[in-house]
Formats: C-alpha cells, structure tokens, sequence
C-alpha cells in the first residue's frame, strides 16, 4: 500500500473462517514472544549495542517516563489532530468529488480522467512542491494527508456508485421512486460497501503520509519526538515513537472493521 | 369500462432490429392475460415499456391505472430487511402493518425481520410479489417470475399467484414461455412471434386448473408457437 497511492479500488474481502484462527491464536503467540526475548538476550549480553536499537526493557521503560512527563500525550494530541483535520479535508474532497462523478455523466466526463492521471503520482513525492506552496508550518502536512485520503476515497466512492445493479435502479423506478429518491434509497447504499474498502485504505494512507509528513521540519508531535530522538541516539524513544505509530493505525483499522460489521450486518451468510 | 391496458400500433426497434412490428392489444380490468412466445420474441420488451421502463416507442402504450412489476430476479434491496423492502412499494417508511399483513398473504409470516440474502430464490420471489401487490395495483405485469425456481416451487408459485389474483383482482400480464403457466393461469393467451401477436387463445377452463384439464387446448397452443407435439413426442 506504500508508494503505489494506495488508491486502487481494492476488491472487497471475505471473512476467514473464524474457527480455524480461533484455535490458532495462542499458538501463534510463540514466535513473536521468543523474538522479543531473543532481542532483549542480544541486548543484555551487549550484542546489540543501545545505540543501534534500545532494549525491549529499555524501551518500555522510556514509554513509561515519556508518559509520565507528558511528552508522548502532548506529542500524540499534536499527530491525532494532524490526521484527524487532514483526514476531514480529504474526506470532503474525495467524497464530493465521487459522488459528482459518479451521479452524474458529465461530471464524470470532466472529473475522472484528471483525477486518475493525478492518482498515478506517488504522493508522498509531492513533498516538495507542498513545501514550496504551503511553507514548512503545519499546511503541508495536513495537505499530505488530505491527498493520501481523497484518492482512494474518490476511487472507491466512484467504482461503488457505478456497480449499482441497474436491476434495483429499475425496481425502484417502477415503483414511482423519483431520481433523487433512487439515489438516496438504491445508489448510495449499494456504494457503502465499496466505500468502505475505500475507508480503510484512506486511513492507512492517512498514517503513512503523517509519518512521512513529519519527518519534514516538525517542530511538535511524534516525528518531532522521533527525530529529536534520533539527534541524541535515544534508540528507545525512537521505537517508542513506532510503536504509537502502529497502535494508531491498528486502531483506526479496527473502528473501520467495527463499523463494517455493523453497517454490513445485511451481508449474512 | 375503460381498459387496464390499452396499446395501439406499437412498434419499438434497437437500432435496424425491429423488435415489435405492431401490437395492438386491449386488457380488460381483473383479466389474466399470459404473453407466451419464444427467447428474443420481444414479450419483454412489452413489459418494459408498459412498465414505463422504455418510453421511446412509435405508436401508443396506455396504462391509466398503477403499475407494479415482479422481475424474473426479486431485486429485492439486500441492504433492506424484508418488511421494509415491502414497505418500498407503498413509497412510505411506516408500512409495517400492510407489510406484515401482504407477507402473511404470500405466506411468510415470520419473515419480516429477516435480510433479503437470507431467503430462499422462491421466498424471496414472494417478498417481491408482495411488494409489487401492497401498492394495490391495476395492472400487474409479472416478467418471468417462477423462471428461476425449481419445478416444484414453481408449482406452489401459481396457486399463490392465482389466490393473489382472486383477492386483489388486479390485470395481469404475465410474460412467459411456459406453456402449462399460462394454461393453468391466464384468461386469454397471446402468442407472440418477431414482435406480432400471431394467436390468442380464450382459456374458459374452470378454475382451480388442473394439469390434465389443460392437455388439449396446449397442443393448439404449442402449434402456434412451432412446436408439434405429436412428432415431438
């Protein structure tokens, strides 16, 4: 999902079956925990040296402090709020300019062949022209975000609002439903599903393009901790830093996954 | 009386492919007439636009009454649960009470809260009858219905049509190639052959019809749409 724009419209997922992961679960625990304790073996024994990476021990000693001195909330507050208005702006581009192209012919004449030769750039290689429009302040990093969220936002929105099935269409119009009534009763919600896929891609992305959005000059937030870090070889806070990366992005993913289960309840089987 | 269905000089073509060439046709209130002709015989292609699903047509198509239409596929919405899917034909959101009452008369009772991907093809085949029957229509255009259903679905598919007709007692033009369906059904049955009503047939069975009672009047019919049963046989 890295630097391919992450906005191909993914093919919707099937479920693995349950019971088999069910049974495998504590298994699979073995290989990473060993992992771990081989790390902190290397680490203790100097193998490892602090300098090239910190100890688990060390690591999860420094989250403590960090968490206690509030530099990792006031941090995190500044990241969160970084993707959560990027995220806001992307959303509201992707999602206008899906529903123009894809309710409408001309809109989709005029809208999606720029779009997808923009969507072939990498975004995070437009770094420097953001830099170079927006300055070094917070602009470019929410523009990176944005951009990270409206591609697959629009490419998902616009593919699902098309494989409508023109049956339903028909059966709705039949029963005297006006256009905008289809729309609302049969287009939009047979493009939900798609959209959601599209979601979950954008989320991803969102965190990615903070990341690397951060690295950029950041003067708050977790790639300006990270980076401090770095100046004074404090591998642990650096891990730190990745860790909270990682749980961010695992959590959003799992919201995404609640509201499918939720808002998909009708794809029983 | 006025006529349910009314169509004068029909014609309707797909770029060069003429696919009704001149259909006149008067279907009188509460009359059950099955359109039964071969695949591509444009029988369909009647429905859609008495439907109103095709409107560039030569020629006059009239329906002064309300429309409703079961397609071949329910095209239930999957999204929707099954009342409310019902509900859709009443074009109101609060139906529950007529919807409840039109699944206990397709004999689904217990079925309302249940999602449409849940159904069986011959269930959801009745939601979609319901749906198109709460609106209380004038003329019921039914497109295949029972094609998709095995044979013995199909079978409990006609008595539930016909109680349905009895009650509601709408016109029904019901598209189809089987020739017992329209036997065991229709009032009248048209054959329809490269866009023209080439044969009508008044079927004055008594009703309820059953198989045997039909034989005789399905060669003529058979021998109208080609097939000759004798040497078929």
């Amino acid at each position: 999902m890295t630097l391919s724009m992450a906005g191909v419209a993914a093919r919707l997922k099937v479920a693995p079956p349950q019971r088999a992961r069910k049974l495998k679960l504590p298994l699979r625990w073995i290989s990473p925990i060993a992992l771990v304790l081989l790390w902190q073996l290397a680490s203790s024994t100097g193998v490892l040296p602090a300098d090239k990476l910190a100890s688990p021990s060390t690591v999860a000693q420094s989250a403590g402090e960090l968490v206690a001195n509030g530099q990792l909330g006031e941090a995190f507050a500044v990241s969160i709020s970084r993707v959560f208005f990027g995220f806001l702006i992307g959303g509201v581009i992707g999602v206008a300019l899906g529903l123009v192209s894809g309710l409408s012919r001309w809109g989709e004449t005029l809208l999606d062949p720029p779009v997808q030769m923009v969507r072939t750039l990498p975004h995070l290689g437009l770094i420097p022209l953001f830099i170079l429009w927006f300055g070094i302040g917070e602009e470019p990093k929410l523009a990176l975000v944005a951009a990270g969220v409206a591609f697959p936002l629009y490419l998902n929105l616009h593919a699902g609002i098309r494989q409508t099935d023109p049956g339903l269409v028909e059966a709705a119009k039949v029963l005297g439903y006006r256009r905008i009534e289809r729309i609302v009763h049969v287009v939009l919600p047979s493009a939900v599903p798609q959209t959601l896929v599209g979601l979950r891609i954008a989320l991803g992305t969102a965190w990615l393009s903070l990341i690397v959005g951060e690295q950029v000059n950041a003067d708050a937030g977790l790639g300006f901790l990270i980076n401090n870090a770095r100046e004074f070889l404090r591998t642990d806070v650096v891990v730190v830093g990745l860790v909270v990366y990682a749980l961010l992005g695992l959590t959003t993913d799992a919201l995404v996954r609640l509201l499918e289960r939720r808002v998909l309840r009708w794809r029983v089987r | 009386m006025a006529s349910a269905v009314s169509i004068r000089g029909l014609r309707k073509a797909f770029g060069p492919r003429t696919v009704l060439n001149g259909i006149d046709l008067e279907i009188a209130p509460g009359e059950f007439v099955a359109l039964l002709g071969r695949s591509g015989c444009g029988k369909s292609t009647l429905l859609r636009i008495l439907a109103g699903l095709d409107r560039e047509i030569e020629g006059t198509a009239t329906v002064p009454g309300t429309v409703s239409i079961a397609f071949q596929q329910p095209r239930l919405l999957p999204w929707r649960k099954v009342w409310r899917n019902i509900a859709l034909g009443l074009h109101r959101p609060d139906g529950r009470a007529v919807a409840l009452k039109a699944l206990e008369e397709v004999r689904l009772p217990d079925h309302a809260d249940a999602w449409p991907l849940t159904l069986s093809g011959g269930e959801a085949q009745r939601v979609s009858l319901a749906r198109a029957l709460v609106r209380e229509p004038d003329v019921l255009l039914l497109d295949e219905p029972f094609g998709a259903l095995d044979a013995l679905t199909r079978l409990a598919m006609h008595h539930l049509v016909e109680d349905l007709w009895v009650r509601h007692r709408p016109a029904v033009l019901l598209v189809t190639h089987d020739v017992d369906e329209a036997l065991l059904l229709a009032d009248r049955i048209l054959v329809l052959d490269e866009g023209r009503i080439v044969a009508t047939h008044h079927v004055d069975l008594p009703r309820p019809r059953r198989r045997a009672s039909v034989v005789e009047q399905r060669t003529r019919v058979l021998a109208d749409l080609g097939v000759d049963v004798e040497t078929a046989a």
